[in-house]
C-alpha cells in the first residue's frame, strides 16, 4: 500500500500492511501477527489487540520497519519492533517479551506493562515503558533519572530510569522505565 | 546449414519428412552450456537455504503444468536451479564441493535437479588418508584409494580446497602459504597439490585437479596462486593442462591489507598466457545480495568477522569443513568494486579463451542467473564503461579495465561458456555440435552476423537470458524461455579400473570405526542409488 485509506470493521489476520509505504489502515477489532512488517511509511491504527512481530523483519532478514507509525490501543505480543530501523510503534495496552529486539533505530512506546527482556540486542533507538517491567537485562547499564521523555512531538512525564544497552552488542539504545511503577528496580539508584 | 538430431545424438543426416523441423534461421545456435563450477547441491548448499528464508520470499517460481514451484534468489531450490539453467540454454552442471561423507545428500539433491546432466567433485585435499599416503610418499596406494573414493561417492574429479588449511582449521589454525606445514601431518600444501596432481595423472582422470588455492580471499594472495600454478609446472606434459585454478578472481589480490588491496590479474594473466598447464575460471563478482559458501572454513570465518553477519561453520569429521556467510557486494565498496574489476580483467587479459571460463562460483560471486550480464561485459566495452562509472571512485582509478579494449566475439563466448569448459572436463560429447556429440543445443534469438554485440549489448543480454529453444538429449525442453518439458539428466562419475586393489584394507577399516560416525560398510553408495548414473570407465596406470 502506498496511498489511500483502508478501514476494517472487525478483526484481521496476519501480515497486515506488510511493506506499506504510505496511507492509513484502521482496524476496529484485533489484528494477527506481523502487523506492518518491513513497513516504510504510512500509519496503521488498531483499536484492539495485535499478535507478535509488530513492525518486524521477515524471518532471517535484518531489515525491519524503517518508517511510519503503528498505533495499538490494546495489547501486543512478543518481539514487537524486531530489527526495527526507524519509525514509531505505540502500544497503549501491555506488551509481551523482547520488545525492540535487535532494534537499530526508532521508538517503541508502551503505556502499559512489559513482560520483560525489553531491548535485547538493541543497538540504538528508544523504548519507553510507562508501567511495570519485571526486570532489566543485565547487559543494560543505568545512566540517569529523567523527568520527561519525548515521543515524536509529545512529551511523556515520568520520572523514568534511563538504561543504556545492549552492551553485549556495543549498543547505545535507550530504555526508559517508569520509576514509580517499578519500585523493585530502586536498587539501581545506588549506581547513579 | 542443417543440424540433424536422432536418438539424443547429433547425426550426419536424417529423413526430413519424418523429423520435427525447427526453423532457426537468423538465430544463433550453440551447444548446450556447461558450468564447470556451481554450488547447486549438497549439505552445504542446503544449509545455506535453511539459513536464508529472506532470500527465498522475494524470488518465487510458480508451479506450471510441467514445472514444480520453487524459491530462491541466490540459492534456488533444486528444481528451480535446473529450470533456470535450462532457460539460459545450459545443459551440463558441475557441483564442485562434496564432502565424501555427504555424498548421499549431494546425489539426492542432484537427482532432484532436472533438465541438466551433472557431476560432482569430492573434496580430497584434506582427507586424512590422502594426507597420510602423500606424507609417506605412497602415490600409487593413494591413487588406488582415490579410485575407491570416486566409486564410493560417485565423484567425477579431485577437488582440493585450501589444501592443508581446512585440516588445520579443525584445530583453529590455517596455513599461510603453500610451504607452511599442516599441523599433526607434517606435510605442506605444495606436497598435497603435487601429490594429487600425480595421482590424477596416474588415474587418467578426465578433468585435472580442481584447486581452490590457499589464502583465498586475502590481499596479497596472487603470489600464492602463482606459486600453486608453478608447483605443478614440471609435471605437465604435451601442453596439456594439469591444474584448474577455480574462481581465480578470489585468488588474484595484491596489497597487504583491505585498504590497499588491488588487482593481481595482470601477473596471473601473464603467467597463464605463457604456460599451457593451467586453466582457470573467473569467479566473477556481481553487485547483488548473495550467499557465500565454501569448504574453506577459515576463509568463511574471516568473512564473518568482516561482515558480522549470521553464519554457519561446520567440520565434516576427518574430511573437510564448510562455512556459509550471506554477503552483499556493493558498487560503492572499494574492495567489492575491485573484485568486480579483477574478474573481468582476468577474462580479458588472458588471451586464449580455452584457458579461462565464465563462472560466478555460484552463489559465491553472485547467482548464475547473472551470466548474461557478464557476457555483455565481456563483449562490450560500452557495457563495461557503463558499470565502471557507477562503482567506487578509488576502485575505478585503480582498475585496468579502461585500458583494455578487447571485446569477446560470439565464438569466444561459446568457448568460455561451453566448449572450453567441456574440454577441460574431458567431456568429449559436450560443448560441441559435431556428429556423435550429445544433442544438447541452445538456440538464442540473436543474429551474430547482423548484431554488433559491442553496441547492442542489451539485445545480447536479453537473448542469453532466455533461450528460444533448449534441446536436451534430443528433446525440446525450453521454448521461448519457458520450460515445456521436464527431463532428468544423467549423473556422470568416473569408474576407475586399477590393477591394485581399491578396497580399503583392514587398517583403514579400523580407522573408519575410530574416526567416523559411519561404519565403513555403510559408507559407499550402493549400486542403484543414483537415479540415472552414467559411469565413465577409465583404465588407470596403477
Amino acid at each position: 500500500m502506498s496511498t489511500g485509506r483502508i478501514i476494517i470493521e472487525g478483526d484481521v489476520g496476519m501480515h497486515l500492511g506488510e511493506e506499506m509505504k504510505g496511507g492509513v489502515i484502521t482496524v476496529t477489532g484485533n489484528a494477527g501477527s506481523w502487523v506492518g512488517g518491513r513497513m516504510k511509511g504510512g500509519t496503521i491504527e488498531i483499536k484492539g489487540d495485535v499478535g507478535d512481530y509488530v513492525g518486524a523483519a521477515y524471518r532471517g532478514s535484518t531489515k525491519g520497519m524503517s518508517g511510519g507509525t503503528i498505533i495499538v490501543h490494546g495489547n501486543a505480543g512478543n518481539e514487537v519492533g524486531c530489527f526495527m530501523r526507524n519509525g514509531l510503534i505505540k502500544v497503549y495496552g501491555n506488551i509481551g517479551q523482547f520488545a525492540g529486539i535487535h532494534m537499530a533505530k526508532g521508538t517503541i512506546f508502551v503505556q502499559g506493562s512489559s513482560e520483560g527482556r525489553a531491548g535485547a540486542q538493541m543497538r540504538k533507538g528508544k523504548i519507553v515503558v510507562c508501567s511495570n517491567i519485571p526486570s532489566i537485562l543485565p547487559t543494560f547499564t543505568v545512566e540517569s533519572i529523567k523527568p520527561k521523555v519525548k515521543i515524536d512531538e509529545e512529551k511523556v512525564t515520568g520520572p523514568f530510569y534511563m538504561f543504556v544497552g545492549d552492551r553485549a552488542e556495543g549498543g547505545e539504545g535507550k530504555l526508559y522505565v517508569s520509576q514509580k511503577q517499578n519500585q523493585h528496580l530502586s536498587f539501581y539508584e545506588e549506581y547513579l | 546449414m542443417d543440424l540433424a538430431i536422432n536418438n539424443g545424438k547429433i547425426v550426419e543426416k536424417i529423413n526430413e519428412k519424418k523429423a520435427k523441423v525447427i526453423d532457426a534461421s537468423g538465430m544463433m545456435i550453440m551447444p548446450g552450456g556447461v558450468d564447470i563450477h556451481c554450488h547447486i547441491a549438497g549439505a552445504e548448499v542446503n544449509t545455506g537455504r535453511l539459513l536464508r528464508p529472506e532470500d527465498h520470499f522475494r524470488d518465487v517460481e510458480v508451479k506450471t503444468a510441467v514445472t514444480r514451484s520453487g524459491v530462491g534468489h541466490s540459492i534456488p531450490s533444486t528444481f528451480t536451479t535446473g529450470y533456470r539453467y535450462s532457460r539460459m540454454g545450459y545443459t551440463t552442471l558441475m557441483n564442485p564441493s562434496m564432502p565424501p561423507f555427504e555424498a548421499r545428500h549431494t546425489h539426492e539433491e542432484l537427482d532432484d535437479t532436472p533438465m541438466v546432466d551433472k557431476a560432482t567433485y569430492p573434496l580430497l585435499g584434506d582427507w586424512w588418508f590422502v594426507l597420510e599416503h602423500l606424507r609417506d610418499g605412497l602415490i600409487e596406494e593413494c591413487a588406488a584409494h582415490i579410485a575407491w573414493i570416486m566409486a564410493a561417492t560417485r565423484g567425477y574429479a579431485i577437488k582440493i580446497v585450501n589444501p592443508g588449511g581446512v585440516e588445520a582449521w579443525g584445530f583453529g589454525r590455517n596455513v599461510k602459504g603453500i610451504d607452511d606445514s599442516v599441523p599433526h601431518f607434517n606435510i605442506t600444501p605444495r606436497e598435497i597439490i603435487r601429490g594429487l596432481c600425480k595421482v590424477n595423472k596416474l588415474l587418467n582422470m578426465p578433468h585435472t585437479i580442481h584447486v581452490h588455492t590457499n589464502n583465498l580471499g586475502k590481499p596479497g594472495n596472487y603470489v600464492t596462486t602463482l606459486e600453486t600454478m608453478k608447483c605443478v609446472e614440471d609435471l605437465a606434459e604435451e601442453n596439456r593442462p594439469n591444474i584448474h585454478i577455480t574462481h581465480c578472481q578470489f585468488s588474484a589480490y595484491k596489497g597487504s591489507n583491505w585498504r590497499n588491496m588491488s588487482s593481481g590479474a595482470e601477473e596471473i594473466a601473464k603467467y597463464v598466457n605463457h604456460h599451457n598447464h593451467v586453466t582457470l575460471d573467473m569467479g566473477q563478482v556481481i553487485f547483488t545480495d548473495t550467499t557465500t559458501m565454501t569448504a574453506d572454513g577459515p576463509f568463511q570465518y574471516g568473512l564473518y568477522r568482516l561482515t558480522g553477519n549470521k553464519w554457519v561453520n561446520h567440520d565434516v569429521e576427518t574430511e573437510t569443513s564448510a562455512g556459509i556467510v550471506p554477503f552483499r557486494y556493493r558498487r560503492k565498496s572499494a574492495v567489492n568494486a575491485t573484485q568486480w574489476s579483477i574478474g573481468l580483467e582476468l577474462a580479458l587479459l588472458i588471451e586464449n579463451p580455452w584457458k579461462i571460463y565464465l563462472t560466478t562460483d555460484h552463489p559465491n560471486g553472485g547467482p548464475f542467473t547473472s551470466y548474461p550480464t557478464i557476457i555483455t561485459w565481456l563483449m562490450s566495452q560500452v557495457a563495461r564503461k557503463k558499470m565502471l562509472i557507477k562503482i567506487n571512485k578509488r576502485a575505478r582509478r585503480k582498475s585496468l579495465l579502461p585500458s583494455i579494449d578487447r571485446e569477446y566475439s560470439f565464438y569466444e563466448i561459446a568457448i568460455v561458456t561451453r566448449a572450453g569448459q567441456a574440454k577441460a572436463l574431458g567431456l568429449a560429447q559436450k560443448g560441441q555440435l559435431g556428429v556423435g556429440a550429445d544433442a544438447d543445443v541452445a538456440i538464442y534469438d540473436i543474429n551474430p552476423e547482423l548484431v554488433d554485440p559491442s553496441k547492442k549489448y542489451k539485445k545480447v543480454r536479453r537473448a542469453f537470458k532466455k533461450a528460444v529453444y533448449t534441446i536436451k538429449g534430443g528433446e525440446v525442453v525450453v521454448k521461448d524461455g519457458q520450460i515445456v518439458k521436464s527431463v532428468f539428466g544423467k549423473t556422470f562419475w568416473v569408474d576407475i579400473k586399477t590393477s591394485l586393489p581399491t578396497e580399503v584394507n583392514d587398517d583403514l577399516k579400523r580407522k573408519f570405526r575410530e574416526y567416523w560416525t559411519v561404519e565403513y560398510e555403510n559408507y559407499p553408495l550402493r549400486k542403484g542409488f543414483l537415479h540415472n548414473p552414467a559411469p565413465i570407465s577409465i583404465k588407470a596406470e596403477v
